[in-house]
C-alpha cells in the first residue's frame, strides 16, 4: 500500500465532525487520492461525543476497521479533551489540532502526556469573521490540511474554489467568504512556542 | 469510460437504481438503509427517473407491493435492513416461490437483542432459506457492480428468482470511498429492459398467481424452485463474464486472494475480507503462506468450487458474522463444512464467530486467527472448533 494517512475526528453530535471528515475526503479525492470517510455510530444524541475517521492513500484502502493509531487527530469541540482521551494511540510524529481560542501550551496538560505536536485554531473567530456565523467545519478542515499537508496548500485552495463554485452555483456570493475563511484558518493555526 | 467518483455504499446503490430506472420502487425506511430511498426520492423529485415511487407503511408492504408489481410484469426494487428484513420474512418466501425477480438491497444490520443498529449478518442469514439469491459486497464498488448484474441474473429465463444484494451496514453503507461509476447509457444497455414471458394481465395468456398447492403439487413446485437456484450458478458466471467484457471488473462466486499456495486461509464475507487481505499480506512478509476466500454468492452456495480452492490448504477458519445459535457454529461454517464433508483433500476447519453488532474487526483480529491456524497446520490441537473472537470474559 502507498503512503497511508489516518485521521480521527472528535466532535459532539450535531456539530458536524462527520461532515468535516467528508470534506477532508473530498479535498483529498480532488487531489487524486483514494479516500475513506466514515463515522462511528452509537446511540447518537445531540451533544454526545462522536468520532469520525479518514484514511487517505495513493492506493485503494482495503482495511475497513476503526482507526486506533491515527497520524492526526482533530478536536472540533475543545471541552472534549477533558472527557475523552482524544490523543489515545496518536502517533508521536503526528499532531492534534484543537478548535480553541487558547494557545496550545495552555491545553497540553489536559492531553494526558501526549508528546507530539499540539496545534490550535480559533474556528469560531475565523468563521464569524468571514462567514458571519459559526460553522466550525470550514476552518477545522483548513487547519487540518495545513498541519497534516495531506494536500499541498495551493492545490487545496484551488480545488476548494472549484468545489464551492459547483456547490454554491446558485449563491456565488458565498464562495469568496468561504475561500477567505479557509485561507485565514491556514494562516492562523497556532503551534506551541 | 468509467467515471471517477466518491460516495457511500448507500449512494452507490441509489445511483445504480437511478441508472437502472426500475418501474417500481416501494419503500419503507430503516437504519442503515434509509439513505437509499432518500437519495432515490430526490431523483424522483428531480425527474431523473420514471419510476413509480411508492411509500408504504411497513416492510411487509414494501415487498408485497414489489410482488404485485412484478406479477403484473414490472421490474420492482426495494431496500431494507435488520428488523425490516425480518418483517418481510413471510413475503420473501412468496416472492421466491412465485418466481418473481424482485431485487432487494440490504444494508445488513444486527437483529435485536440487545437492540443495536450496527453491522452483522444476522438479518440476511436469517433469510438464507427464503429462496432469494444472495450476493455480498466488500465495498461500495462491489455493491454497485452487484446491482448492475442483479436484474440480469434474477430475471434470466432459466432462473426467475428474487435477489438480494447485501452490503455491510454503516461499514460500507455509510463510508465514503472512491468508486468507478459507469455511464448511464452503458448501464442501461448492460442491464437491458425487462420483458417477462408471462405476467398477470397478459391478454394472450393471463396467469393465476399464488394459487394453493396441494400435496400432489407442492413438492414439484419446490423442486422446480430448487433447480432454478442450481441453474442460477451458471447464470451468475455468465453475467459476470459479460460484465468483465463490458466494464473490466471481474467477479465470480468468490474471490481468491493469494490462495495459490496458501497453507492457512480465512473464508470470510463483506468488508472484513479487505481487512483480512491486509493481514494476509503482512503475514506473508513473515513467511506465513496466508490466503483469503471472500464469499460473494452465498445463495446459491458454491460448495464444489470452494472445495477445489481449499483442497491444498492445511487449516482454514470460517468467519461467521452472525450467531446461528446452533451450538456448533454459524451459518457460513455449516455451509462450508457441509461442502467439504466428502472431499478427499480438505483443510482442518474451525469456525470463528466475530464482529456481532458492529464489534470492530481489525488487521490484528485477522492475524490472531491466522496465527491460530498456523498452529493447527503444524499439528497442534484444533481446540474449540466453534469459538467467538474478542469476547470479554463473561
Amino acid at each position: 500500500m502507498g503512503r497511508l494517512t489516518e485521521v480521527r475526528w472528535h466532535g459532539r453530535g450535531g456539530q458536524g465532525a462527520k461532515t468535516a471528515s467528508q470534506l477532508l475526503a473530498d479535498a483529498a479525492f480532488m487531489a487524486g487520492k483514494y479516500v475513506q470517510s466514515f463515522p462511528e455510530y452509537g446511540p447518537e444524541r445531540s451533544g454526545a461525543p462522536i468520532t469520525a475517521y479518514n484514511r487517505i492513500s495513493d492506493e485503494r484502502c482495503l482495511i475497513h476497521s476503526n482507526i486506533y493509531e491515527p497520524d492526526f487527530v482533530a478536536v472540533v469541540d475543545e471541552t472534549l479533551i477533558f472527557s475523552v482521551d482524544v490523543t489515545a494511540g496518536l502517533k508521536k510524529d503526528g499532531a492534534v489540532i484543537i478548535n480553541s481560542a487558547k494557545k496550545p501550551e495552555e491545553l497540553r496538560e489536559a492531553l494526558r502526556g501526549y508528546e507530539g505536536r499540539v496545534a490550535t485554531i480559533d474556528a469560531r473567530a475565523v468563521s464569524m469573521e468571514f462567514l458571519g456565523r459559526y460553522f466550525p467545519n470550514t476552518p477545522m478542515l483548513a487547519a487540518l490540511v495545513e498541519v497534516s499537508r495531506i494536500v499541498e496548500r495551493e492545490r487545496f485552495l484551488s480545488d476548494m474554489k472549484e468545489s464551492y463554485g459547483h456547490k454554491f452555483a446558485k449563491k456565488p456570493q458565498v464562495v469568496e467568504g468561504n475561500l477567505k475563511c479557509l485561507r485565514a484558518a491556514m494562516d492562523r493555526v497556532c503551534y506551541e512556542k | 469510460m468509467s467515471i471517477r467518483e466518491r460516495m457511500s455504499g448507500n449512494e452507490a446503490v441509489a445511483t445504480a437504481l437511478r441508472q437502472i430506472d426500475p418501474d417500481v420502487f416501494a419503500m419503507f425506511p430503516i437504519t442503515p438503509s434509509t439513505e437509499i430511498p432518500q437519495y432515490f426520492a430526490q431523483y424522483v423529485a428531480d425527474g431523473r427517473v420514471e419510476t413509480e415511487f411508492i411509500c408504504v407503511e411497513s416492510e411487509h408492504s414494501s415487498l408485497s407491493a414489489c410482488i404485485g408489481a412484478e406479477a403484473a410484469g414490472c421490474r420492482a426494487v426495494t431496500a431494507t435492513s435488520s428488523a425490516g428484513l425480518s418483517f418481510m420474512n413471510e413475503v420473501l418466501y412468496v416472492a421466491a416461490s412465485l418466481r418473481l425477480p424482485v431485487v432487494l438491497a440490504v444494508s445488513c444490520r444486527a437483529l435485536t437483542g440487545p437492540i443495536n443498529i450496527n453491522h452483522d449478518y444476522s438479518d440476511s442469514m436469517a433469510e438464507r432459506d427464503s429462496g432469494f439469491i444472495q450476493l455480498y459486497a466488500e465495498n461500495n464498488q462491489e455493491v454497485y457492480d452487484n446491482l448492475l448484474m442483479a436484474h440480469r441474473i434474477a430475471e434470466h429465463s432459466s432462473v426467475r428468482l428474487p435477489l438480494m444484494i447485501c452490503q455491510d451496514g454503516f461499514i460500507t453503507s455509510h463510508a465514503i470511498e472512491n468508486i468507478e461509476l459507469e455511464e448511464d447509457e452503458e448501464v442501461k444497455k448492460f442491464v437491458g429492459e425487462y420483458h417477462p414471458e408471462n405476467y398477470l394481465l397478459k391478454k394472450e395468456n393471463p396467469l393465476a398467481v399464488g394459487p394453493y398447492g396441494i400435496s400432489a403439487y407442492y413438492m414439484e413446485a419446490r423442486v422446480a424452485q430448487a433447480e432454478a437456484m442450481k441453474r442460477a450458478k451458471q447464470v451468475i458466471l455468465e453475467v459476470a463474464e459479460d460484465f468483465r467484457k463490458t466494464f473490466g471488473r471481474e467477479y465470480g462466486f468468490f474471490e481468491c486472494y493469494r490462495m495459490e499456495d496458501a497453507d492457512v486461509a480465512l473464508v470470510i464475507m463483506g468488508s472484513s475480507a479487505g481487512t483480512a487481505k491486509v493481514a494476509a499480506d503482512a503475514l506473508r512478509e513473515e513467511g506465513i503462506r496466508a490466503g483469503v476466500v471472500k464469499i460473494r454468492a452465498f445463495r446459491p452456495f458454491p460448495g464444489p468450487e470452494l472445495c477445489e480452492v481449499l483442497k491444498n490448504c492445511k487449516a482454514a477458519a470460517v468467519m461467521d458474522k452472525s450467531e446461528g445459535f446452533s451450538a456448533c457454529g454459524g451459518p457460513l461454517f455449516a455451509e462450508t463444512s457441509g461442502a467439504l464433508i466428502n472431499a478427499e483433500s480438505r483443510p482442518k476447519l474451525i469456525d470463528v464467530v466475530y464482529g456481532l453488532g458492529g464489534r470492530d474487526f481489525t488487521v490484528e483480529s485477522a492475524s490472531e486467527v491466522f496465527k491460530r491456524l498456523c498452529g493447527i497446520a503444524k499439528g497442534a490441537e484444533i481446540g474449540p472448533v466453534y469459538s467467538h473472537l474478542g469476547v470479554r470474559s463473561l
